[in-house]
């Protein structure tokens, strides 16, 4: 972005902050963007002639007489097929050493779609993890977050589902990533012969933390060109969105805003609701699906970015370990995908919703004889039985190296069930446990 | 001359605006953004400075742009052509929008003015007529819709003349009024009324005193709601507020629903756009759409116009009443109301109450929910407006502020429990903490008598004790373990989990399940009582579990079943064979 001849330079700075800078200046626009001493600057307040401009890569050593250029245009991507492949920074700037995008220039976080002219996502994602398939199935034109502890191998099963799950485009937004896991990824798609598909807007722990606050909406409108253009299936992978809200944190605190719960802004639910909100199943073929990353801290979904983002999402799948097998599983019971309603028993075999149900129920009586069995009281046999239940069902269907198509699942489920309860214990329909209760 | 203003001020959607004449409170203005309008209304007034939020993204917007204030307060337009209309929370006709994406400043007509109606007169000349009286009826899809004498109309007229039978556009006058001064008005079907102020032209609002039936038996048998009633549903993401809002929204016994999407998910709204067509209400047959009426400001739709949502489709549902109509109002989710005035109010340095929220946030929620109510119209016909909200509690923590002030306003409390929808029971209301206060009132036990059966109030008692006591054994049970409490013990938890199964529970996603009327939920409870009041013979503890678990499946494919097929008669025919095999002698 060079600086054309009419543009007027501004070098008086009147005011500084952590994260802002003031100054005088006439017919700017909000939500403009400038430079200031070269950094990317956003407007964020406008008082009289008194601009304030955010500063993404921070103010430190922004002199008062910076040089401050307006640009006249709110933040913009370039977006055609020549982004495929292609890795670039929060500013979308390459930084795979090739050369600039050329296309057709949008603004970033653009308008929402009119929800008459949505479709009801209906098309099923098989990822092979039974923890996901059989139990939280995904859709096209879904958002759904992993809620993990940083401990836990979020970002390999993500990349895992993303690989297996036949999209036309994957967009990666990465948001405070940490150089491995930068290379991880690359790696890992570069092994699938998955590289043209991919297009990753990475900002990783090296840059600052603000810049990441342009990320998501980078990959979305990057998203919104293939899905609504180009009649594409686009998912895109947005990790860590808890370092995204802390961004966001940073910013308003900076700038004097009232804090509500866990010291974010009272606007973060509408800030996150902006970005999830943009994956959509189109009338023409093309989605967006959103899956993200949200890490919590000690497995608590209380603190408000998880419990802002699970208000906006459409379910969340929770990653953790099962001492009990010693692998880490999708835990069934904090788990949940809101639209699996819309293809299981549909798309898939007619008994997959009551064979989902009584599995999570009967896994749920292991947990309640557990908890007996820690307080020192002796198990019937109807608790010995779950117990033993939910050990095969952990290691055969939770772990999430399980994988196996959606049939072979319910199979599973099936002879889990007859091993280890009677018909009646299962409190499925009749006509279902006829047909497929194993007949050995 | 109408007063005009500059901008002066951008903090995200608070503009601050210079005017240059009188300006009030909550008046509606325009910003213009290089020739696009955007809509905005006043919401301090500080000299010559007036704040306003604009329902609109103000991306691009500059110091010195053009504002005219237009003289009234934000407007719903009233008239047929509402019903099965999906409007955004400012009532534009989001079917009229044209292109995929919203474009900002693009507001659409909410009723279509092409539209002919087919007009027959009620009132004739010489009637005394005032604001609210009816005039004359159109059917709006098959729905008689009365057009009343507009409700900014204040004080006693005389009819004139009223249009003979026959086809009229909404704009087209209907109707001569004479006022008191003897000056002659001129009426169409069309009216504009501002949606913060509650419409009132009506005689009395008594106490309710008739059940609604929402095919939930959780709801109608254990905490009915009342016709005219308000009642909200708080619980922790996921829970099932939307799921049991959509199960109400298809079953319930109204003639008109509304559904305002409050600052929730697009892909919830398109549910109900992609299936309410499809959809029959099973007491007409008709599609559910005809019936229904969509408000819709999903959580991306700018967050100033959310606000504006649920008044809007309040006040719609008071125009329905007021033609004696039964309406059901649904907002999902009130929480986000709350918040959006919560990011104003922030924007505006206002001093924070209690999780940052505005210090007036109880009053506000209290005067929307008054709103609700059964009433005698002035001509003596009755109509209602119920209405159920959600409640987003953050943290699904139910001390803050949101829930603390609905638990005030709303009578009718069903709050979520995250144990019951991690282990399934949907719907997870919790049978213990929920209450319905009409079940208390003496109009509404009487309704229940006269209208279920004539010990149908000691029933839902005793359901609610024989649940409380399942519970208390249970935490027994725990305590002392299996073997340390006396075997009655596990006979009470049991019986306790047979109700909670088989009344409590409910699969929304089932065909035959998913909607139980009040004749089937008398029928089921009784059956399920009976088991309460047989003594059994069990020798162990062992014993218990495997035989009411028995009872319990057959219960559920009881539920499956079609009511009183030869299926349903079956299966109880099985659990009475049960019952006799264990029945202490
Ligand atoms: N009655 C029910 N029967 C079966 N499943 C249900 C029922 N109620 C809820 N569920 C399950 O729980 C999921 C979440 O329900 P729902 O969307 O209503 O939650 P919510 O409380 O509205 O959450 P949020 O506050 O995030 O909007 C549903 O998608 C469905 O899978
Ligand atoms: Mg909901």
């Amino acid at each position: 972005m060079e600086t054309s001849a009419f543009q007027k330079i501004y070098t008086k700075i009147t005011q500084v902050t952590k994260a802002t800078c003031s100054l005088k200046a006439e017919g700017i626009g909000y939500e403009e963007i400038a430079r200031v001493n070269g950094r990317l600057a956003q407007v964020v307040k406008i008082q009289g002639d008194t601009v304030t401009l955010q500063i993404f890569s921070g103010t430190e050593g922004i002199p008062t007489n910076a040089e401050v250029v307006f640009m006249g245009k709110a933040p913009t991507i370039k977006v055609s097929d020549e982004l495929a492949g292609r890795f670039f920074n929060a500013y979308g700037d390459p930084i795979d050493g090739g050369p600039a995008v050329e296309g057709k220039e949008v603004e970033i976080g653009g308008p929402s779609v009119n929800p008459v002219r949505r479709k009801q996502p209906s098309e099923l994602i098989p990822t092979g993890i039974a923890g996901i398939d059989l139990n939280n199935t995904l859709v096209t034109g879904q958002k759904i977050p992993f809620f993990a502890d940083p401990d836990q191998p979020f970002n390999q099963v993500m990349a895992m589902v993303a690989l297996r799950a036949k999209a036309d485009k994957i967009i990666l937004g990465g948001m405070g990533l940490s150089n491995d896991d930068y290379l991880f990824f690359k790696n890992i798609f570069d092994n699938a012969g998955a590289l043209d598909r991919i297009i990753s807007f990475i900002n990783t722990t090296e840059n600052p933390p603000v810049e990441r606050l342009l990320v998501p909406d980078m990959a979305l409108t990057a998203a919104e060109y293939f899905a609504h253009e180009k009649h594409e299936k686009v998912l895109v992978l947005l990790t860590d969105m808890t370092l995204y809200a802390d961004a966001l944190s940073i910013v308003s605190n900076r700038m004097d805003q009232i804090p509500s719960k866990d010291s974010m802004p009272g606007s973060l639910y509408s800030d996150l609701a902006k970005i999830y909100e943009k994956a959509v199943q189109f009338p023409e073929g093309g989605s967006i699906t959103i899956i993200a990353v949200t890490t919590l801290s000690g497995g608590d979904i209380t603190h408000a970015i998880p419990d802002n983002t699970g208000y906006i999402t459409e379910g969340q799948l929770f990653l953790r370990r099962d001492t009990d097998i010693g692998k880490v599983i999708v835990d069934p019971f904090r788990s949940l995908s809101r639209l699996k309603q819309l293809v299981i028993g549909k798309q898939t075999r007619k008994d997959h919703p009551q064979v989902m149900n009584a599995g999570i129920r009967l896994f749920a009586d292991a947990a309640n004889a557990k908890t007996k069995l820690e307080n020192g009281f002796d198990l019937n046999d109807y608790d010995e039985r779950t117990l033993k239940f939910a050990k095969d069902y952990s290691r055969e269907l939770l772990a999430i190296d399980i994988n196996i198509d959606i049939d072979s699942m319910l199979d599973t489920g099936w002879r889990l069930f007859a091993e280890h309860f009677t018909k009646a214990e299962l409190g499925i329909k009749d006509e279902l446990v006829e047909k497929y209760w194993p007949k050995n | 001359m109408a007063t005009k203003g500059k901008v002066t001020g951008i903090i995200a959607n608070l503009v601050i605006v210079e005017a240059d004449g009188p300006v009030s409170q909550n008046e509606i203005c325009y910003i213009n953004l290089k020739g696009t309008d955007l809509m905005a209304e006043v919401i301090k007034i500080m000299g010559v400075k007036a704040y306003t939020q604009v329902f609109e993204s103000t991306r691009g917007l500059k110091i010195g742009a053009d504002v005219k204030f237009m003289g009234h307060m934000l407007e719903v337009t009233l008239g047929p052509g509402i019903l099965s209309r999906n409007y955004d929370g400012l009532q534009n006709d989001l079917d009229k929008m044209k292109g995929v994406f919203l474009k900002r400043g693009e507001y659409t007509e909410a009723i279509d003015p092409e539209a002919e109606w087919d007009f027959t007169p009620i009132a004739k000349a010489g009637d005394k007529v005032e604001a609210g009286s009816w005039l004359g009826e159109v059917t709006e899809g098959w729905m008689p819709h009365k057009i009343m004498v507009p409700f900014k109309f204040s004080g006693n007229y005389t009819v004139k003349s009223v249009n003979s039978k026959g086809k009229y556009k909404s704009k087209d006058k209907i109707a001569v009024l004479t006022d008191e001064k003897g000056k002659d008005v001129e009426v169409t079907m069309m009216q504009k009324w501002p949606v913060k102020v509650p419409i009132k032209a009506y005689k009395e609002k008594p106490r309710p005193f008739k059940i609604m039936e929402t095919g939930v038996r959780t709801m109608d048998t254990l905490n009915p709601l009342a016709e005219g009633g308000t009642g909200f549903i708080p619980g922790p993401f996921g829970c099932g507020k939307t799921v049991l809002q959509h199960a109400v929204s298809q079953q319930a016994e109204a003639d008109m629903i509304i559904v305002t999407a409050c600052g929730e998910r697009a892909n919830e709204v398109v549910e109900i756009f992609t299936e309410f067509p499809e959809l029959e209400d099973p007491r007409t047959g008709r599609k559910l759409m005809e019936r229904t009426t969509i408000i819709c400001n999903t959580s991306n739709m700018p967050v100033a116009a959310r606000e504006a949502s649920v008044y809007t489709g309040m006040t719609i549902a008071e125009y329905y009443r007021a033609m004696g109509l039964k309406v059901l109002l649904l907002a999902d989710s009130t929480s986000r109301w709350a918040q959006a005035l919560r990011e104003m109010s922030n924007r505006m340095e206002e001093l924070p109450g209690p999780d940052a929220f505005p210090m007036d946030l109880p009053a506000i929620i209290s005067n929307f929910y008054s709103r609700a109510g059964f009433v005698y119209l002035n001509n003596g016909q009755t109509g209602s407006i119920t209405f159920l909200g959600t409640v987003s509690p953050a943290g699904g923590n139910l001390k803050e502020p949101v829930t603390e002030s609905t638990k005030k306003a709303a009578r009718c409390f069903y709050a979520l429990n995250q144990d019951r929808a991690d282990s399934k029971r949907y719907p997870a209301i919790d049978p213990i903490d929920s209450y319905s206060k009409y079940l208390e009132y003496p109009e509404i036990q009487e309704y229940l008598k006269k209208n279920i059966s004539e010990n149908w109030v000691e029933m839902v008692s005793l359901s609610k004790d024989i649940l409380l006591r399942g519970r208390e054994a249970s935490e027994q049970i725990n305590i002392l373990g299996d073997d340390g409490v006396p075997i009655e013990y596990h006979e009470r938890f049991w019986k306790a989990e047979v109700l909670d199964f088989v009344i409590l529970q409910q699969d929304a996603f089932d065909n035959i399940d998913k909607s139980t009327p009040f004749e089937r939920q008398e029928y089921m409870l009784e059956r399920v009582l009976e088991i309460y009041h047989t003594k059994f013979d069990f020798k162990s503890f062992e014993e218990v579990n495997p035989f009411f678990k028995a009872i319990i499946n057959l219960f559920k494919q009881m539920n499956y079943a079609e009511y009183k097929s030869e299926k349903f008669d079956g299966y109880l025919k099985q659990i009475n064979e049960k019952i006799n095999e264990r029945k202490a002698v």
